[in-house]
């Protein structure tokens, strides 16, 4: 289990009904990492995240998500997800390195590599989105980014990290959200807005336990352990060209 | 007299919204950003905008100057600030705006000159349209929240 210093005991504090932690990340928030060099499109992911109950960090390069991460200049030898990301998401197009780059830099760590990454573009290509599913990414949206988009990406993480069946489970979702964008070519389509209230605390456990509550999917495996569910068959089948 | 006033600038909000959304000019993307509004990010869609406006206007000067080059016009380039522009005018809901880009950026990988010297102008008309219409927007809400604060305390 993370230990963040001496703050383990954090968890069993309550105000008003929700663990209060601002220093750990041993609440139900999940923290994620947004990556766009658009400083309107961070603006907005930014917003998009937060209004969803997400602890975010936005940067605007991969190589400042590789800083950040401690995966740029090999050192992060300790094995641990230190920051607690519980999600990468970001933009395909950007200078420098791009987003499937980065996508692949995070998937050959043995550290980082169970972070589900989610990759934003704004051209719907089935071949782009077909070689980051490939290279291991959760899921593809097509921008503009959506409130309804950000909620999905925050359910299933959730599950997966209950169930474990991350790899079924975005399969669908991606194929879903395929359809639908092929459909959105065709007609406009209604205005997906969803409530913006924040949803229900994450930790499901009002005791303390160990370690099943925290929402980092990382924190469940042992440091450095090969993943089960690093199947290289995970993509699902799709007519496309390459 | 107060209550009046309100009303009246509610109703020139809507109008103005619907205006821009029956030309196409934003689309449902900007309502979705004011939905992201509340008391914590009361003025987010202003903030989102007005790094808009300020992101395009260097896009937009970048655009000219790269096609006022005769010798050598970088089609690349501009291709490159194409998709920039198209990246943020859509992720804020400016879809004519963004719609002209399209067009600009198949011009230029056509290396049409003059095609993409209309769309310039184009361009450069639709932003300017587009903001004096946001700043409208923006001026009008200024406005009910100063006639919402003034209200209240007489209501009691």
């Amino acid at each position: 289990m993370a230990s963040n210093g001496g703050v383990t005991w954090r968890r069993t504090e309550k105000i008003d009904g929700f663990n209060f932690s601002p220093n750990d990340n041993t609440t139900g928030e999940v923290h994620v990492l947004a990556v766009d060099d658009s400083l309107v499109d961070r603006k907005v992911i930014e917003r998009l995240l937060r209004i969803s109950s997400c602890k975010v960090t936005a940067v605007d390069s991969g190589i400042r998500a590789l800083q950040f991460l401690g995966l740029d200049e090999e050192k992060n030898s300790h094995g641990f997800n230190d920051l607690k990301i519980d999600l990468i998401i970001t933009d395909y197009c950007m200078p420098g390195m791009t987003g499937y780059e980065l996508l692949k830099k995070v998937k050959e760590s043995s550290v980082f590599r169970e972070i589900p990454v989610v990759i934003m573009s704004s051209e719907n290509v089935l071949a782009r989105i077909d070689r980051c599913l490939e290279e291991g990414a959760e899921d593809f949206i097509v921008k503009p980014v959506k409130l309804s988009d950000v909620k999905r990406i925050k359910d299933y993480m959730t599950r997966e990290f209950r169930f474990g069946e991350e790899k079924e489970r975005s399969r669908k979702g991606i194929n879903k959200r395929k359809l639908r964008d092929s459909f959105d070519d065709l007609s406009p389509s209604p205005p997906s807005i969803s409530s913006s209230s924040p949803s229900p605390p994450q930790s499901q456990s009002p005791t303390p336990s160990p370690s099943p509550s925290p929402p980092s999917v990382l924190s469940a495996s042992a440091p450095g352990s090969p993943s089960p569910l690093d199947s290289p068959t995970r993509r699902p089948k799709m007519t496309s060209s390459e | 007299m107060l209550g009046l006033a309100a009303d009246r600038l509610r109703a020139d909000t809507n109008r103005l919204l619907a205006f821009l959304f029956h030309q196409g000019i934003l689309d449902e993307q900007f309502l979705q950003l004011q939905q992201l509004e509340d008391e914590s990010s009361p003025n987010f869609v202003s903030e989102v905008v007005n790094i808009y406006f300020h992101e395009s206007e260097k896009l937009l000067r970048n655009l000219r100057s790269l096609l006022m080059d005769r010798e050598l016009s970088d089609y690349n380039k501009m291709g490159i600030h194409l998709n920039q522009f198209m990246g943020s005018s859509s992720s804020i809901g400016a879809k004519r705006i963004r719609n002209v880009c399209v067009a600009f950026r198949a011009a230029s990988e056509q290396n049409n000159r003059a095609g993409c010297l209309r769309a310039l102008e184009l361009l450069e008309h639709e932003y300017c349209f587009l903001k004096n219409k946001l700043h409208e927007l923006f001026q009008i809400q200024q406005q009910r929240v100063l006639a919402a604060g003034v209200r209240y305390p007489m209501q009691n």
